[in-house]
């Protein structure tokens, strides 16, 4: 023999994967807990990434239905002449729309609603349809002179075709219920159900007021040759001087797409937390399994096996069961995802129709074996590194060289990690702070764990007794699972309650104190010589007039001498624009309210009439504009230039449910000025407040009435439909956290097994192991869930303070976790001890783990 | 005949940390293909370094060993593995079967690891000859001590080594088991002519053999009627 001969290996790479197959196969209840791990994570991922590509596709593909035509100009005005010379010049418009908010009151039931009227012309939509019962009505309504309502509200008023709504000043037949409208979600019909009206109608109404907000939307069919991206670049320019809009049919898709982009978003990074949850359990599951084979290496290597040989067999195993647990995950990402519309469909404006996403299959196989081989390395190089001399004695093998890899096999994860969320979320900079959160929230739950082991270890309480000693013992003991536990409990517990806290926070920044001084009923658009005769309806019934507030509305016309013009067309400036082209409603009083902090320069409350106006601005609204306290704005006030200096900026609280001003004016100066008015009021119940809106609609057909309390209750409504979806996923983690303790106290149990066998055979009563363990798992327990919990109040409050800016209280649902949790894991500790306790010491003790 | 194992001023030291313990020191003995000889000596005498050391298992401190005419300083860790699976039998006391494989698996992976065609055929032939034929398919946890450490002489023999290292066989048996195993073991290994290394505390035991190298305190022993090089 020569050298040569011992410097290659005749073993086939066939012989790795036999081996591989062997051991396995004989080790299959464990290697497939290692999987299961996995599983519900890539579940998560897939079904997400699934859903979220096929909506991404079906919004692209319905993009022309959704916006009804290939292009529209909209305005909030009606167009100008130079808007209508364009709208010629593009081959004038198929349809054209003009909407806006009204109350309709619906005589047969002697109630009214707020709804958004749509008053069309011509042929709209181009694509798609308004699906209507009966059919034929969708396109009788313009002809017959008559109305198209939403069909929720037709049910809850119970109405029917004949019967009649009455919108503003007239009165229409209802032709036909509509069940659906190009681009409207359920969601956004329930806020203002639509109603559709013929437009030649609507001048006779009255509602096409000065003030009152409406928008006209023109709608296009675009030629053939036509480049719209070309369009878009050539004429919104043009229409942004004259206050119009362009947008096209993939604007809306991307718009769309957008929307649910961060919350698809933000789901899958909860779904990869639980997939990173299930690979800190392979790799706690893979530690115990590697350490338990390492004798098996050593007799491999006895008899010839190279350190090469030994490594790949343990690898190929469990890179086949994270390709095993991959599939597994797809194929259930795959069926899950068929549940995501019935979640979310309210949000949708259109039914989904859901296919099978390539990437998301194939990503859901790669993370498989991607994330089980990596996080497996550690343990796995043990069988690189382990001497052949184990079989003859233990021996202390090299740590140094483990070390210096386990520093490159860290590394590789947090690349992997990086690498993964940069992918999900495109910024380099959310993904750095994601890692960084991982990292912060792993390593304060491994070093609370590693404190509790060694605080254990140093102050053990030698003088409790043997079952309490025992009990704390196996906590920081050498192959204990305290580290383990800690995190897969507490990662599970701190994400759900975090959320629950979150969902909280969002719910407290919406509603509002209830007391009689609080608005719950808002009267817009209330004209200045309605005003007194409004007032006379609430009053006499015991309400108060809680604001009657003058609306004005106006448009910037320079900043410090510098035309809007010319301005609009500057391309450096860092201006947020969209203050150019606002139509601004603007207050006029002498005092800031309780939802406005003065921060910079002086309130002047009455204008003394000379020199500029001193107006205050929301500071917002002068960062966005780039406007400082002592600057120039003239204001165009329905054709009256009015020269105003900023005297003062205010910190406005947008959330509070009140009516809030970006522009106030000083009294003394838009008192006569062409005005309408808000007018506010607290109805103590629901009958009270219903009587006065049906009245008030009767006597002002004008007038919007927007109740508060049903807008809260859809608020809470649509956050409680979110906080679901999010629920959802969180409780993927917290399964994989128990599918991670499952298979922690599993693998771990053929380890607990001879200790506990050897405390029987010297005489340990069934019900003294029973108590160590449950004792032990109990701590586990109260220990992960408790520090997660203790996080997530942290991070609470830190959500609180720095992104909702909202005082935190939290709710007490997630305190129920915490027993709810303990009780889980100690369980599954005793329901593992059963099989110890009901055998005798010698049958467990025969059965050698194979 | 040819000098099959030649260990030369063999030393060997563990370190725990400031503690040194010196376990071998100034070892030299050779050995003739086809002979058989014993190691004994007290517990921690350095019986089972001695094994591991001249079996390739462990770098020695100091002095060499030449196995199979091979320097075993000058391999590498992979190359004594395949000089060992090339040219080396075991035996062990806890017989050292791999759990999760079946009696006439265990006993194929070392012809397997040569990249032999027919492992499985060779491996039956030489549990039947073991008297184990009936058991192939069972794993180790299914069959007793005898029978374990019958697939264990089973797969030590499977690549026709030229070697053979036991350290204990009987040292988990029965009596008469043990008997059967070591008879066994030394029909075989004379049918096959292999040159065998026994470590032992049995003394009967280590009288079958040609040569008997006693150790004390890492050293060794000179005695009367004990071969000693």
């Amino acid at each position: 023999m020569v050298k040569d001969d011992l410097k290659k290996s005749n073993t086939s790479k066939r012989w790795l994967f036999t081996m591989a197959w062997r051991d396995g196969k004989a080790s299959g209840s464990r290697l497939g807990l290692f999987m299961g791990s996995i599983i519900l994570g890539i579940t998560a991922v897939v079904a997400i990434q699934s859903f979220s590509q096929n909506l991404q596709n079906n919004i692209a593909l319905r993009s022309k239905v959704l916006m009804g035509a290939d292009y529209l100009i909209d305005a909030r005005q009606p167009p100008n002449e130079r808007v209508m010379e364009i709208i010629d010049s593009l081959g004038g418009a198929e349809g054209m729309e003009v909407n806006f908010a009204s109350m309709a009151s619906f005589p047969k039931a002697d109630a009214s609603k707020l709804v958004r009227v749509q008053a069309i012309e011509g042929n709209y939509p181009i694509y798609g349809e308004f699906e209507t019962v009966p059919p034929e009505a969708a396109q009788q309504y313009q002809g017959n002179n008559g109305a198209l309502v939403d069909a929720t509200s037709m049910i809850q008023y119970g109405l029917s075709p004949g019967d009649s709504i009455k919108v503003g000043r007239s009165t229409f037949e209802i032709l036909g219920s509509l069940k659906s409208t190009p681009g409207g979600s359920s969601t956004s019909s329930t806020l203002a159900p639509p109603v559709i009206l013929p437009y030649s109608a609507i001048g006779e109404t009255g509602l096409l007021q000065t003030g009152s907000r409406q928008e006209y939307r023109y709608y296009f069919r675009a030629g053939e040759e036509m480049d719209l991206e070309m369009m878009y670049k050539k004429v919104d320019p043009i229409l942004d001087a004259e206050e119009a809009d362009l947008d096209t049919h993939t604007d809306i898709s991307r718009r769309l797409g957008r929307g649910w982009g961060n919350f698809g978003k933000f789901l899958n990074l909860v779904a990869f937390v639980a997939l990173l949850l299930g690979s800190v359990g392979i790799a706690s599951s893979v530690h115990i399994y590697i350490n338990e084979k390492l004798r098996s290496v050593a007799v491999l290597k006895c008899i010839g096996a190279t350190s090469r040989q030994t490594f790949l067999i343990y690898l190929i195993q469990i890179a086949g069961m994270g390709m095993l647990g991959g599939v597994i995950g797809t194929v259930g990402g795959i069926m899950l995802q068929e549940l995501f519309p019935l979640l979310i469909s309210d949000f949708l404006p259109f039914e989904l129709e859901i296919s099978l996403v390539p990437q998301a299959i194939i990503l859901g196989l790669l993370l498989g074996v991607t994330l089980s081989v990596l996080f497996a390395m550690l343990p796995l190089l043990n069988t690189w590194f382990v001497s052949s001399l184990q079989v003859l004695r233990v021996t202390d093998e090299n740590p140094s060289r483990v070390r210096k890899t386990a520093v490159f096999v860290f590394l590789a994860i947090l690349a992997f990690i990086f690498g993964f969320s940069l992918w999900l979320l495109g910024n380099w900079q959310y993904a750095l702070a994601f890692v960084l959160a991982i990292l912060v929230t792993f390593l304060i739950l491994s070093g609370i764990a590693m404190l509790i082991m060694k605080g254990l270890k140093k102050y053990f309480p030698s003088s409790w007794g043997f079952i309490a000693r025992q009990s704390l013992l196996n906590l920081f003991r050498p192959q204990n699972q305290t580290m383990v536990l800690v995190l897969a409990i507490g990662v599970g517990t701190f994400l759900i309650s975090t959320l629950y806290f979150t969902k909280d926070m969002l719910l407290a920044s919406t509603t509002f104190k209830q007391n009689s001084n609080s608005p719950n009923i808002i009267l817009l658009d209330v004209q200045t010589e309605e005003r007194q005769d409004v007032i006379a309806q609430i009053e006499p019934r015991g309400l108060n007039v809680i604001d009657n507030i003058p609306i004005v509305t106006m448009r910037v016309s320079s900043i410090n001498d510098v035309p809007v013009n010319t301005m609009r067309l500057d391309s450096t400036t860092q201006m947020n624009k969209w203050v150019l082209y606002h139509e601004f409603r603007v207050t006029f009083r002498d005092s800031l309210i309780e939802s406005e902090t003065l921060v910079e320069g002086n309130f002047v409350g009455n204008y003394s009439g000379e020199g500029p106006i001193p107006i205050s601005l929301a500071a917002n609204v002068a960062s966005d504009a780039l406007i400082e306290v002592g600057d120039k704005i003239v204001f165009n006030v329905q054709g009256v230039l009015m020269d105003t200096e900023v005297a003062s900026i205010r910190e406005v609280n947008w959330a509070r449910m009140q009516l809030n001003f970006s522009v106030l004016f000083p009294t003394g100066v838009l008192e006569s000025a062409p005005q309408f008015h808000v007018i506010t009021t607290n109805a103590p119940d629901e009958a009270t407040s219903a009587a006065l809106q049906k009245d008030l609609v009767k006597a002002f057909p004008t007038v919007s009435i927007l109740d508060i309390r049903q807008l809260l209750g859809l608020v809470e409504d649509i956050i409680s439909k979110i906080s679901w979806v999010i629920n959802f996923m969180a409780f993927f983690s917290i399964l994989t956290g128990i599918v991670v303790l499952i298979g922690a106290v599993r693998t771990s149990k053929y380890q607990r097994m001879r200790e506990s066998v050897l405390l029987r055979t010297i005489g340990a009563q069934a019900s003294q192991i029973l108590k160590i363990t449950a004792l032990e798992y109990l701590y586990l327990g109260i220990l992960g869930s408790g520090v997660g919990i203790l996080l997530s109040l942290i991070s609470s409050q830190l959500l609180a303070l720095f992104a909702f800016e909202t005082s935190f209280t939290p709710s007490l649902e997630p305190f129920v976790l915490l027993p709810g949790i303990t009780l889980l894991v100690l369980l599954i500790g005793l329901s593992n001890s059963r099989s110890i306790l009901n055998s005798p010491p010698l049958e467990v003790l025969r059965k050698e783990v194979r | 005949m040819t000098k099959i194992l030649k260990v030369s001023k063999l030393g060997k030291t563990y370190t725990s940390g400031s503690k040194s313990l010196t376990v071998l020191d100034d070892i030299n003995f050779e050995l003739e293909e086809g002979e058989t000889l014993a190691i004994v000596g007290p517990s921690g005498s350095g019986k089972t370094t001695l094994l591991g050391l001249c079996a390739g298992l462990d770098g020695p401190d100091t002095g060499r060993v030449e196995l199979c005419g091979w320097d075993l300083n000058s391999l590498s860790e992979d190359q004594r593995a395949r000089l060992r699976n090339k040219e080396v039998g075991f035996i062990f006391q806890d017989f050292q079967l791999l759990p999760t494989l079946t009696a006439l698996e265990n006993v194929s992976v070392p012809l397997e690891l040569q990249g032999f065609k027919g492992a499985a055929t060779v491996a039956t032939e030489l549990l039947a000859k073991v008297g184990l034929a009936d058991r192939v398919q069972h794993y180790p946890s299914q069959l007793s001590g005898g029978e374990k450490q019958r697939v264990a002489i089973a797969r030590a023999f499977s690549n026709q080594p030229s070697i053979l290292f036991a350290d204990e066989p009987t040292g988990n048996l029965d009596e008469e088991t043990g008997e059967k195993v070591i008879k066994l073991l030394f029909d075989l290994n004379k049918e096959a002519g292999t040159t065998l290394v026994i470590v032992t505390h049995d003394l009967e035991l280590a009288q079958k053999n040609q040569h008997i190298l006693r150790l004390k305190g890492g050293k060794i022993l000179q005695e009367a009627g004990t071969t000693v090089w």
